[in-house]
């Protein structure tokens, strides 16, 4: 077990820096001269000054070494400054973004994984029934409309129409803070959230369900006179929840994706709708730090979803 | 030894039986039919159709569905129709030519991984490993932000997102493939390269390329809507189904001008579902377990 889970960290390291070269790479690949955040239009300067800045930057040096400079800094928690504000360190900026997306994400996550296995044990149980095939539409439907289509119908409908939730933000401006207030945020856009993956859950479940319910000890467990329901919930279910499990750490980075468009339609103040303006306004620290700190967070979250599906399946090779 | 004088039907090859599964397949022909009309009608508007996308009309802006503008108009008035016809073709035409170009380099990256030694194919799995654990959206972001916006810097980047699942896809065929006594023979024959990868390993990996590229047209229809959605990808005044979306971010145009928005919703999840279920039906036809089924 032990040798498995330090191959697996040493591959998530390599795959950090990896990415941090990514995105060094990309930084430097951006239009524009990365000095000009530090000069001031209305002065002239001379080259020699401008060189001056360059060298005090540690910008004449060759790329290799810039990009270990950069590591040791970005490593220490400094990413830089903001070009669009005046001043402000990305990594605080990014940072207080972080709770609003988790919250919207683990609550989009929750509504997902709640229905997606319950609609993929229903589909599994009552297999080719009018239940089954509703859900497998319903799911269809789900996989095959993007995350800002559904948005929009759904801000469109619960909010325009109906009138049952706001329209957007994260709490009502100028209000005292209340918990009933962020919930009554959090449900439409959470909700929205969690279509695509509780739909893709269901079609794991219920595929897996069924690949269980023909396995020998289920039959066993019955011929022993179990009760079907007890076949289903405790030898069945828990054996077909595994590969689900994989499937939920794995499909994270699509969440994040759909994050940023419910963030982008419900102005939901988190990394997404963060990381849209920094992408209008072409600010590109903030750019890379964002995309620095989703990536590592993406990558930390699958390397916990693999340790923890070695620690609950035995079957799994560790050697 | 005489030929058989009629070829039985399990003596056709491997892509006529699956042309044969296909065609009995019915949710994936209705998908065939609905694309096939949707794509007659995007081709041929301008033959039929009284307005052009980009005609403005002062006297009839926000104009609601009527016998002469079907969808309506929009803000300044623009026929819907025309342009979610025309938005079609700039969707189809970015999806296609992205799909093209991802099929050439995930085939050739593939092929150089599953040929080459250890540590190249190391390296560029572990890259591909990093191109599929990040959320595909950001990297569309990044790079949308570095290469700006029109119809082919968005090509170029849904191009460049979208190759490494294929490239993972052909190096696992082809690896497979390379220990076959047809291939190891080709080989002991003096065959080339060139030869080995065209001759032996195109063919082979004609079911998934064939797959991958119906439902990747698809995805890409859906990245570029992504993209223009947040005003990244095609730039108005060019019509695509996303900048058409892209409107609904005004709360006006949400509340009261429905079908602004709505046409090209429809439009986007109708095509996706139709591809998409050619797409499964193609490769339901391709296993070849179905037939023991």
């Amino acid at each position: 077990m032990l040798p498995y889970i330090l191959r697996r960290l040493a591959t998530g390291l390599l795959m950090l820096v990896a990415l941090s070269m990514l995105v060094f790479v990309l930084l430097r690949l951006a239009p524009g001269d990365p000095i000009d955040a530090y000069v001031n239009p209305n002065v002239a300067m001379s080259q020699a000054e401008m060189d001056a800045i360059r060298a005090r930057l540690g910008l004449d040096q060759p790329l290799p070494i810039q990009y270990l400079a950069w590591l040791r800094a970005a490593a220490t928690g400094d990413l830089g400054y903001s070009i669009q504000r005046n001043g402000v360190r990305v990594l605080p900026l990014v940072l207080e973004r972080i709770g609003p997306t988790i919250l919207l994400m683990a609550a989009g996550l929750v509504i997902a994984i709640v229905i997606g296995i319950g609609a993929g044990i229903l589909s599994a149980v009552r297999r080719n029934s009018p239940t089954d095939i509703g859900f497998s539409v319903i799911a269809f439907f789900g996989i095959s409309s993007p995350a800002f289509l559904t948005a929009l119908l759904g801000l469109y409908l619960f909010s325009v129409v109906l009138r049952w939730a706001p329209s957007g933000g994260m709490l009502t401006p100028g209000a005292p803070f209340s918990i009933g207030d962020l919930l009554a945020h959090l449900v439409l856009p959470a909700c929205l959230l969690s279509i695509g993956h509780a739909a893709l859950i269901m079609r794991y479940m219920r595929a897996s369900l069924l690949e269980v319910l023909n396995q020998d000890y289920v039959r066993t467990a019955r011929a022993k006179g179990v009760k079907e329901f007890w076949v289903i919930m405790k030898h069945a279910v828990r054996n077909a929840l595994l590969p689900v499990v994989t499937l939920i750490g794995s499909t994270i980075g699509i969440a994040v994706g759909g994050a940023i468009f419910i963030e982008s339609v419900f102005n939901w103040p988190g990394m997404g709708l963060l990381l849209i303006n920094a992408v209008d306004t072409r600010d590109y620290p903030v750019i890379m730090g964002a995309t620095l700190i989703i990536g590592a967070c993406v990558i930390v979250v699958n390397l916990l979803t693999d340790i923890a599906y070695a620690a609950v399946d035995p079957r799994i090779q560790v050697a | 030894m005489s030929a058989p004088a009629a070829i039985p039907a399990s003596r056709r090859g491997p892509i006529a039986r699956a042309l044969g599964r296909f065609v009995t397949n019915r949710m994936a022909l209705l998908g065939l039919t609905v694309f096939i009309v949707i794509l007659m009608a995007i081709l041929s508007y301008p033959l039929w159709w009284a307005y052009t996308p980009n005609q403005i009309d002062l006297r009839a802006l926000n104009k609601g569905p009527s016998a002469s503008h079907w969808f309506g108009t929009d803000g300044v008035g623009r026929d819907v129709f025309a342009r979610l016809m025309q938005g079609g073709r700039i969707s189809l035409l970015v999806a296609v030519t992205s799909v093209a170009v991802s099929l050439v380099i995930g085939f050739l990256v593939g092929a150089v991984s599953s040929f080459s030694g250890r540590v190249v194919d190391g390296a560029i799995m572990r890259l591909v490993d990093l191109a599929m654990t990040l959320p595909p959206v950001i990297l569309l972001l990044v790079l949308a932000s570095i290469v700006g916006t029109g119809i082919v810097p968005t090509i170029a980047v849904i191009s460049l997102l979208s190759w490494p699942v294929l490239s993972r896809m052909v190096r696992a065929r082809l690896l497979e493939l390379r220990e076959r006594d047809f291939v190891v023979a080709a080989r002991g024959m003096g065959a080339g390269m060139g030869h080995l990868l065209f001759r032996h390993g195109l063919p082979n990996c004609i079911d998934i390329l064939v797959v991958y590229a119906t439902l990747q047209i698809a995805n890409a229809i859906l990245l570029e809507a992504g993209l223009s959605f947040l005003g990244l990808g095609i730039a108005p005044p060019e019509a695509s189904w996303g900048n058409m979306l892209n409107a609904a971010r005004s709360t006006s145009v949400l509340e009261q001008y429905v079908w602004q928005w709505m046409f090209p919703g429809g439009a986007l999840v109708t095509t996706v579902l139709a591809i998409n279920f050619v797409g499964d039906g193609l490769r339901d036809a391709f296993d070849p377990r179905s037939d023991l089924q």
